[in-house]
């Protein structure tokens, strides 16, 4: 997490293996060069980047189909995932009739299903209304429940920083540094309200805030 | 994105949802070509009253009605004719359009063909391509074959420099994306790239489909004996004006068919473009 401008995106294409460090090392998961990187990062953009011409289920299953799996069984393979997340009957919209959120909804399964080790999520709802931001955010906390990956979100919202992570990392402004690293395990709570309300999590809000002022 | 749609005539959902096809469907016809067939109607007319009112002889300007006449009466000579420059003309696009099409993909896949043959490429079209023809007639003769190469030299251009840039105009986010979701240069190209370059593609196409018929015609006038073209130089001193005019309208509406065959493939073959509402 960190202020705008501070490299959060450039950072994420290193990782991804789409830019090489201009110094250092980034090893994911043991993987150092960055085509081995990029073999096992899935990258889902800012902006959803859906493409106008393919329907919502075969945007999802691009990058089955990218590894020469036929449309047909790209189809069958994702559209059990459509059902599981709250997209069922929506496989065959096009994404300009989808809402914001839907659509953030479908650019997750695409990247999901590239199945790649680490998922790495560039402020995927920076783009939308708080509602269906918070909506969202709950969305995803489920869907990485049923599908566990490893995620590098990058944001700049506390409050959805803290939320799913279980990790934080507080970078400043230019030159984006670490300057905190915040540990955000023992978050649990029933509901969305629960949990923001709770000592842990407003303690936890004010750590990360004073990091950024700092 | 935003809609464009929205202040435009009902459209085909709205068709649907009246229950009233037909009727939606001539609204909106009349919204989109209502105006311009108004101005084309006014324009003939005004054409016919001046003619008449100041006793122009018809072998200098014909009216709207003489040459509407000349139709009839020389359709026995405009239709064979016709036909050969139809031909020319469909050939020829489609020669163009192939060519043009292979050439972008070319020089996008390659940025060494690019380097190499894209000056090349704009530095041609400083050469009149019209002066060519008399060459051309040399080199292949009286036959189809020069004026197809008219045809498709004068069309290919647009096609060619619209679909290089519609292939460049990929985001470079959606590119970075794809190489994350197991896409290889070939897939990029196959699932990303070319399908959004063909709005741009079929803009070149549109703009290509108008130039045909001149090509022809040029391809005609440096040696023919047959065509629309060769039947209006055939015409010119005999003072036919009548048949030069009705070649010319001849011209005009399979330039138009051929423009609209064009819109009309790229209403079906790609159905999420943008598009400029009202009058596309």
């Amino acid at each position: 997490m960190g202020p705008s401008g501070g490299g959060k995106t450039t950072l994420l294409q290193i990782v991804a293996g789409l830019l090489e460090p201009d110094g250092g090392r980034v090893s994911v998961e043991g993987a150092v060069s960055a085509k081995d990187r990029l073999a096992r990062c899935a990258l889902m953009p800012q902006r959803d980047l859906l493409l106008p011409w393919r329907n919502a289920l075969d945007n999802a299953g691009i990058a089955l189909e990218n590894r020469g799996v036929s449309r047909t069984e790209a189809r069958k393979r994702t559209k059990p995932l459509f059902e599981r997340f709250g997209l069922a009957k929506f496989e065959y919209v096009r994404p300009a009739q989808l809402s914001g959120g839907m659509r953030q909804r479908v650019s997750f399964l695409r990247t999901l299903m590239a199945e790649k080790d680490v998922l790495l999520l560039d402020e995927p709802f920076g783009a939308l209304d708080s509602i269906t931001r918070a909506e969202m955010q709950y969305w995803l906390v489920r869907a990485m429940d049923e599908v566990p990956r490893t995620v590098l979100l990058v944001t700049h919202d506390v409050e959805e920083a803290l939320l799913l992570s279980r990790q934080v990392v507080v970078l400043s402004a230019r030159p984006g540094r670490v300057v905190r690293i915040l540990d955000v395990n023992h978050l649990a709570g029933e509901s969305r309200r629960e949990i923001v309300t709770s000592p842990g999590f407003v303690s936890l809000k004010e750590q990360a805030l004073e990091a950024l002022e700092s | 994105m935003t809609r464009a749609t929205q202040d435009a005539p009902p459209r085909d959902h709205a068709k649907d949802a009246n229950g009233k096809p037909m009727a939606a469907r001539s609204r909106a016809f009349a919204w989109n070509y209502g105006p311009a067939i108004a101005i084309t109607l006014a324009a003939i007319g005004l054409w016919e009253l001046i003619v008449r009112v100041a006793h122009v002889p018809e072998y200098l300007i014909p009216t709207p009605s003489e040459v509407a006449a000349d139709f009839k009466s020389d359709w026995s000579v405009l239709e064979p004719n016709l036909v050969v420059t139809l031909r020319e003309i469909a050939l020829g696009f489609a020669i163009s359009v192939v060519a043009g099409v292979g050439l972008a993909v070319l020089l996008h896949l390659s940025p060494t063909m690019r380097r190499a043959v894209y000056p090349l490429l704009i530095g041609s079209q400083t050469i009149p391509i019209i002066v060519l023809a008399p060459i051309l007639v040399i080199l292949f003769g009286y036959g189809i074959m020069p004026k197809l190469i008219i045809v498709a030299l004068i069309c290919f251009f647009p096609i060619v420099v619209n679909g290089i840039d519609g292939l460049r105009s990929v985001d470079d986010d959606l590119i970075r994306m794809m190489l994350t979701l197991n896409g290889t240069r070939w897939s990029i190209f196959r699932r990303v790239e070319f399908p959004a370059a063909l709005p741009s593609i079929f803009s070149g196409m549109r703009i290509a489909a108008t130039f045909a018929a001149i090509g022809a015609v040029f391809g005609e006038w440096s040696g023919s004996n047959q065509g629309l073209g060769y039947v209006m130089l055939a015409a010119t001193p005999n003072l036919l004006t009548a048949r030069i005019f009705a070649a010319i309208v001849l011209l005009t509406v399979v330039a138009l068919a051929l423009f609209g065959l064009v819109s009309a493939l790229e209403r079906t073959l790609v159905p999420w473009a943008p598009r400029g509402g009202k009058n596309q």
